[in-house]
């Protein structure tokens, strides 16, 4: 085991693929040079060049295009968003061309692509700069989303990414760049589609990912902990493919479920699970599901009412106790 | 569709013929013919209601593909837009799969998946058929990339209408390929309408070509009807491509006969009758004929054989098309994930 930041782990993973499979190479804007905006490429171009490590001009449409381009010849491309917010100028790209290829193509080309980045909400950084934008990806068939939580799962799921032959819409944390966390030592990947149990317990299922999961609703459980409530919590790690399994399971042993997540209420990602659950686990439940979101505005910048809009632990509490039908 | 390259140093025949081999010459004349009539053919089917969706057709601008595809080899890339049965034809793509994927046929181009505007053929380096408009630009780019990476000697041809020159795209692209020096040679096929807005009422620059200008890009603008003539130009961008790894933008004037798609009419409110009965006046087809004939290369008798020859082609193809299989019920969840190569 080493204790590293997320942002090491990110770069050994990009660092160990690259070094294993000269097909990758990374662009973005400020990647190489500038060492990253968030330094998850700090080193890369000392080691690997400017060949395989390019900085691009700001043109999100035109470089996410060329990472395309090149996947369907035969490169993988890793091409970082400064933040996924940035993506929507590229989205076109991402959702015609990389997402739809391979079925539109009947087969004849395949897109194996990561898009990486720090997605959800910083600071005080306004309603443009601070979108969870999750659902929206995992909309589409065709693409995968990937989410970690935790260092140890954003370099083995990073790994896996690279590795997949789809295109892979990988979505960092903007605030859990700093934070460390143990990876265990030498060569590992992680698994897509299957989900992680944070904790075992009895009461309520909460299921959660990324910084909400690390930032909120883990506090949140320990807090229920403390009230003798037990919550067993589940991080699916990635969006789509949704491992369902685990968490219907989880909710046929508790009866209850609580999603918690970034993004607004409306067609969200938890409106889907809460479907999914309804449907296949739909006698087992005791309560209705309940979701904690984002509430439905645009972000704004004044902190205390970002603090307002955003999932929190006390919401997170209030839900659970919602559906155990206590005060 | 190897040979242009020797071609060029073989002994000239005649200047005006820039030294081609009568062999290819006729089988330039050939394939336009085979574009024409083919998509003579789809114009009847569409009104019979046989092939669906939209259906863009290529007639008049024949002599861009073949001259330009033919600039290349085997092993270079084409991506085009929408309008792409011309180039999927020049390319090589059998035509007969092209036939049977606008009939929604499983032994069609994608088996039915992609449609007309979507034409594939991993094999003959064709990478689509792309229809939003625009979108496909910085693809070709990403393929000159690729070609680039691995120090190969391939260009990747790239066509987009005049439309396609204002959206945000274009440009990104087009900075990107001459700002990293891409082997990409961008074709504008100009053909002075995008769908029924003219280029004056949607380009500040009517001058398509001067779009390079702003990205000190390589860049040429020829008349597009006469086919040795794009040839000579493409021929100029491929041999560039191919000793700097430089990007060109060729601004080909050219102009369609029938609606932007199969749903609209040849003329209306956005060009007169008239106008169109002008232009087909230098039909490539015919000029090219005409010129091969000037040249003693062909008589009207071989004319008339390849008329019949190529029709025969057509019959055949929507022979295959008509009794191949729709796409099976199961093939509807295929080809969305890639299986693991690993």
């Amino acid at each position: 085991m080493a204790t590293v930041s997320m942002r090491e782990a990110l770069r050994q993973a990009i660092d160990e693929e690259m070094a294993r499979d000269d097909r990758v190479f990374l662009m973005g804007e400020e990647v190489a040079q500038y060492q990253g905006a968030y330094k998850v490429s700090q080193g890369l171009l000392q080691k690997y060049g400017e060949k395989r490590i390019l900085d691009t001009p700001i043109a999100e449409a035109g470089f996410a295009g060329i990472g395309v381009g090149a996947a369907m010849v035969g490169l993988r491309p890793i091409v970082e968003f400064m933040t996924w917010n940035f993506s929507l100028v590229a989205y076109d790209q991402i959702v015609n061309n990389a997402a739809k290829m391979l079925s539109m193509s009947g087969g004849n080309f395949h897109v194996p692509i990561v898009f990486r980045g720090p997605g959800g909400a910083a600071h005080n950084l306004g309603a443009t700069h601070s979108q969870a934008l999750e659902s929206i990806y995992a909309h589409f068939p065709g693409l995968k989303v990937v989410m970690p939580s935790n260092c140890e799962d954003a370099k083995g799921l990073l790994k896996t990414s690279i590795r997949d032959e789809n295109p892979v819409i990988f979505i960092e944390s903007e605030v859990m760049y700093g934070e460390k966390g143990d990876i265990p030592d030498g060569e590992y990947t992680t698994p897509l589609g299957v989900g992680k149990i944070r904790r075992e317990g009895k009461d309520v299922t909460i299921v959660s990912w990324s910084k909400i999961l690390a930032h909120v609703a883990t506090k949140a459980v320990d807090q229920l902990a403390q009230e003798g409530i037990d919550v067993e919590l589940i991080d699916p790690r990635t969006i789509r493919p949704m491992d369902m399994d685990l968490i219907v399971e989880s909710v046929k042993k508790t009866n209850r479920l609580v999603i918690v997540e970034e993004g607004w209420p409306f067609a969200g990602v938890g409106a889907q699970i809460s479907h999914d659950v309804m449907k296949r686990a739909f006698d087992y439940l005791d309560a209705p599901i309940e979701r904690v979101t984002q509430e439905d505005v645009p972000l704004p910048y004044a902190h205390n009412l970002e603090i307002a809009s955003l999932p929190s632990v006390e919401k997170v509490v209030r839900a659970v106790k919602n559906v155990l039908y206590v005060s | 569709m190897n040979e242009p390259i020797t071609a060029l140093k073989q002994p000239k025949m005649h200047s005006r013929l820039l030294g081609l081999s009568k062999e290819t010459l006729l089988a330039w004349y050939d394939e336009m013919l085979l574009s024409r009539r083919f998509e003579e053919k789809c114009a009847q089917l569409y009104q019979m209601g046989q092939i669906g969706g939209f259906c863009h057709l290529y007639n008049g601008q024949e002599a861009v593909a073949t001259g330009t595809i033919h600039a290349g080899n085997a092993d270079d890339y084409v991506i085009t837009a929408y309008r792409d049965h011309g180039p999927a034809i020049s390319k090589g793509v059998d035509p007969k799969a092209i036939m049977a994927e606008l009939l929604q046929k499983y032994t069609g181009t994608t088996k039915g998946k992609g449609g007309s505007m979507h034409l594939f053929d991993r094999q003959k380096n064709f990478l689509g058929g792309h229809a939003i408009v625009g979108g496909h630009i910085p693809l070709a780019a990403g393929v000159a990339f690729a070609i680039k990476y691995r120090n190969e000697r391939r260009v990747c041809f790239c066509y987009m209408g005049d439309g396609a020159t204002n959206i945000g795209s274009f440009h990104e692209a087009l900075n990107l390929a001459s700002l990293w020096k891409l082997p990409v040679i961008y074709v504008i096929e100009n053909n002075r309408y995008g769908m029924g807005t003219s280029v004056e009422r949607a380009s500040a620059v009517e001058d398509l070509w001067k779009k390079a200008l702003a990205y000190d890009m390589r860049h040429d603008v020829l008349e597009g009807h006469d086919v040795l003539e794009v040839y000579r130009a493409a021929k100029a961008a491929v041999e560039h491509a191919r000793k700097t790894y430089e990007p060109s933008l060729l601004e080909i004037r050219t102009y369609r006969y029938r609606g932007h798609s199969q749903s609209d009419p040849v003329h209306g409110h956005y060009r007169s009758k008239e106008e169109v009965e002008e232009e087909r006046k230098r039909d490539p087809v015919t000029m090219f004929s005409d010129t091969l004939k000037a040249e003693n290369i062909i008589n009207d008798e071989y004319l008339e054989t390849a008329e019949k020859r190529i029709k025969r082609i057509v019959e055949e193809c929507v022979q295959f098309a008509e009794s191949s299989p729709l796409p099976p019920a199961e093939e509807l969840y295929k080809d969305v994930y890639f299986e693991s190569e690993e």
